[in-house]
């Protein structure tokens, strides 16, 4: 059966071009003091910001690159060869038509306009360092639903914006955080009035479309009480033979009794180094749940986390990670136990095809004097070849009485006999390998929404028919 | 034409040849019944059939219908009408039977068709109902934690969905009790026809007191050394294997 109801379009070779694009802003090559003062130039910038950013800067100059526990790889993104800032206009368009043709064209290829008419509440779309686009339905506007760039919510929305920004996810947390608080443009911000519950989507889609470039977006959501929203985000970038820097910090804010599902499908293309932090914090009764399928990129680190702060608040992270040959998905979950009665559930299903390499990295941590939290971790590898990769790093750290934690991991190998069983049936090698790999991820996609488990396996799909044969 | 035609067949695995110039031909709508004692190369010959990686073929050819299937990937053969009934069949984790079936039935179609879902159950459940299996079977992940009876069964019904022209039964009757014999036999039984040519291998007699063949060909280290009517399963079964051996000239195992 066919659908086209296709969630976000992110199928890489359809993503694999750029037009020629005339940037009107560009904060030149390297990163430094001059570099971070032109950025909040040109973003007109309130002081607080500008200080938070230059303070951000001495904090990434100051932190070591993560080296002694990731990967040495690391070492080959020169942050002085990096574009950390470029863009046609400052604004935001709330029409496609005045979105300039060059841009546009880019999306529509895409398919961005086409979707949001279909089912999305909201879309913004991101170019290189700003928001081009950014719209929201009537109806869902008129509930008071805020969905903006992360520049136009820290000028508009300062009362909301400032007293949530950085609490959850400080500057320091790591040295990718602190390079983009420093230098940090586009991304969303989202509020949602108490009781409002969000039908329909919210999507943003990011795209890089100059090569030696670093895209710092920074998004900030907040549910307040009672509200319930779904925020899925997609990427794309052309294939370049230099490295691509992605370094997005993700901030949400669960109030008591909100729901916030945050999706993410990435699939970068095998030059981007992908390394962001996301974070929620759930208050009482709420319930923070990140979705992360991660495919592409030539090294991805990722850990989205919720501390969860409420009682009876509910941390959840389901995630699916692609490595294929030469590419490296360093990806986990944290949940921080903070309050009675709290619960979090991990699921991390990881592929490696060739000589990619997965890495599951987990942290629990249940604090002695808390009552009656419980987790369950589950993660499972999937290895297609001999020459594949993958590691387990479970980090749980439980204490106290009345708190429970369960923990299963599994190892499992694609066999020859089963594909040769699968191809006497009529299978292609490549369709045999996909058809294992979904049944594989099966379980964990009948959770998504529906639309978004179609586009994953055809992802899935592209993905073998590349790699096999 | 109209046959699966295996000449001068010679197979080994490094330099140990399994298959020793072996000859046979199935025609469209019979029934061959090849017995032989462990290690004969009986599931060699099946596998190789298909196309396994492991065997090498060191010489001769196998014909379908004229064409040379040493030329096709498993893929190929399968679907230009070849089927395999395991003797082990594989899991596929997570990949339910309707699923599976579902996507084999796509691989068919010319590029750019899409399989007609409500065709596609009808067909399904017609094939079920034949073969009394319960609706709920197709939404199990394919052969994961079946039973042997089970795992025969979801062979049959995989045959039935895709209507083969040649399909060769490698040790269906291994691992059933005498119930789980019967109504994998009757499936098969059910789906003889004048357009099916059938390659059944077992290594007991009992299997062909349900489904009848109409030849019977005996195979003792690598070749065929004796052929004849349904009646040589019998005297087979009353004289044993040492008796074709020591017709046949070779030697008698310890």
């Amino acid at each position: 059966m066919k659908t086209d109801t296709s969630a976000v379009n992110i199928d890489r070779d359809k993503g694999d071009f750029h037009y020629k694009v005339d940037y009107g802003y560009d904060a030149g090559v390297g990163l430094d003091e001059r570099v971070v003062n032109y950025i909040s130039d040109v973003k007109q910038d309130p002081d607080w910001v500008r200080e938070f950013r230059l303070k951000a800067l001495q904090t990434f100059e100051s932190k070591p690159l993560p080296t002694h526990w990731a990967s040495k790889d690391l070492e080959a993104i020169d942050f002085n060869k990096i574009r950390y800032y470029l863009a046609q206009g400052q604004r935001a368009t709330r029409s496609w038509d005045e979105v300039p043709e060059d841009v546009k064209r880019t999306f529509e290829r895409l398919g961005i306009p086409e979707q949001e008419r279909k089912f999305l509440a909201g879309v913004e779309a991101q170019f290189d360092s700003e928001a081009v686009y950014s719209n929201i339905k009537k109806a869902v506007g008129e509930q008071g639903v805020i969905f903006v760039g992360s520049t136009e919510g820290l000028k508009e929305y300062p009362e909301i914006f400032r007293r949530w920004f950085g609490k959850v996810i400080p500057t320091g947390d790591n040295k990718f955080s602190a390079l983009n608080s420093a230098v940090f443009s586009g991304g969303s911000f989202i509020y949602v009035p108490p009781g409002v519950k969000v039908k329909h989507p919210l999507q943003a889609y990011f795209r890089i479309n100059a090569e030696n470039f670093g895209q710092f977006e920074r998004t900030l959501i907040i549910c307040d009480e009672g509200s319930e929203l779904t925020y899925m985000e997609g990427c794309t970038a052309p294939k370049f033979n230099t490295a691509t820097l992605h370094s997005a910090v993700v901030e949400l804010i669960a109030l008591k009794g909100a729901k916030l599902q945050y999706i993410t499908v990435q699939n970068w293309s095998p030059n981007v180094f992908n390394l962001v932090t996301k974070r929620g914090l759930a208050h009482e009764e709420s319930e923070i749940k990140w979705i992360d399928c991660n495919i592409g990129s030539r090294l991805t680190m990722k850990y989205p986390g919720v501390v969860l702060k409420g009682r009876k608040s509910r941390g959840e992270v389901l995630s699916i990670a692609l490595a294929n040959n030469g590419q490296h998905q360093d990806t986990g979950a944290k949940m921080i136990h903070a309050a009675d009665e709290t619960t979090s559930n991990i699921i991390s299903k990881s592929i490696s095809i060739g000589t990619g390499r997965a890495t599951y990295r987990g942290l629990v941590h249940v604090p002695k004097h808390l009552k009656n939290c419980r987790n369950n971790t589950e993660c499972d590898a999937l290895l297609i070849n001999a020459t594949s990769r993958t590691d387990t790093y479970p980090a749980i750290t439980v204490r106290g009485t009345g708190n429970s934690v369960q923990h299963e991991a599994s190892v499992s190998q694609v066999s020859a006999e089963q594909i040769f069983y699968m191809q006497q049936r009529g299978l292609s090698e490549a369709q045999a390998m996909s058809l294992s790999v979904n049944g594989f991820v099966n379980d964990l996609v009948r959770q998504f929404p529906m639309e978004y488990s179609v586009e994953l396996k055809r992802l899935i799909e592209l993905e073998m028919e590349g790699s096999v044969g | 034409m109209q046959q699966l035609e295996i000449k001068n067949l010679r197979v080994a695995i490094g330099e140990n040849e399994i298959i020793r110039d072996l000859s046979l031909s199935v025609g469209l709508g019979e029934m061959h019944a090849v017995m032989g004692p462990n290690g004969s190369g009986k599931s060699t010959l099946a596998k190789v059939i298909a196309g396994h990686p492991d065997y090498k073929v060191t010489g001769g050819e196998v014909l379908m219908d004229g064409e040379n299937l040493f030329e096709l990937d498993p893929d190929e053969r399968a679907r230009k009408g070849l089927f395999l009934a395991f003797q082990y069949p594989s899991e596929v984790p997570g990949v339910t039977i309707a699923n599976f079936l579902r996507a084999a039935m796509q691989a068919r179609l010319p590029e750019g068709e899409e399989l007609e879902a409500t065709d596609y159950y009808a067909k399904l459940y017609e094939k079920m109902d034949l073969l009394e299996i319960d609706r709920s079977f197709t939404s199990r992940a394919v052969n994961e934690g079946f039973s042997g009876g089970e795992k025969k069964r979801c062979e049959i019904l995989q045959m039935a969905m895709l209507d083969p022209r040649y399909a060769v039964l490698d040790e269906t009757d291994s691992g059933l009790d005498i119930d789980a014999l019967k109504v994998v036999a009757s499936g098969v039984n059910s789906l003889r026809g004048p357009n099916l040519g059938v390659l059944l291998i077992t290594h007991y007699q009992r299997l062909l007191n349900y489904i009848v063949p109409d030849f019977v060909h005996v195979m003792v280290h690598g070749r065929i050394v004796r052929s004849g009517g349904k009646e040589l399963a019998l005297e087979l079964e009353e004289k044993g294997y040492d008796w074709i051996r020591e017709h046949a000239g070779e030697p008698v195992a310890a």
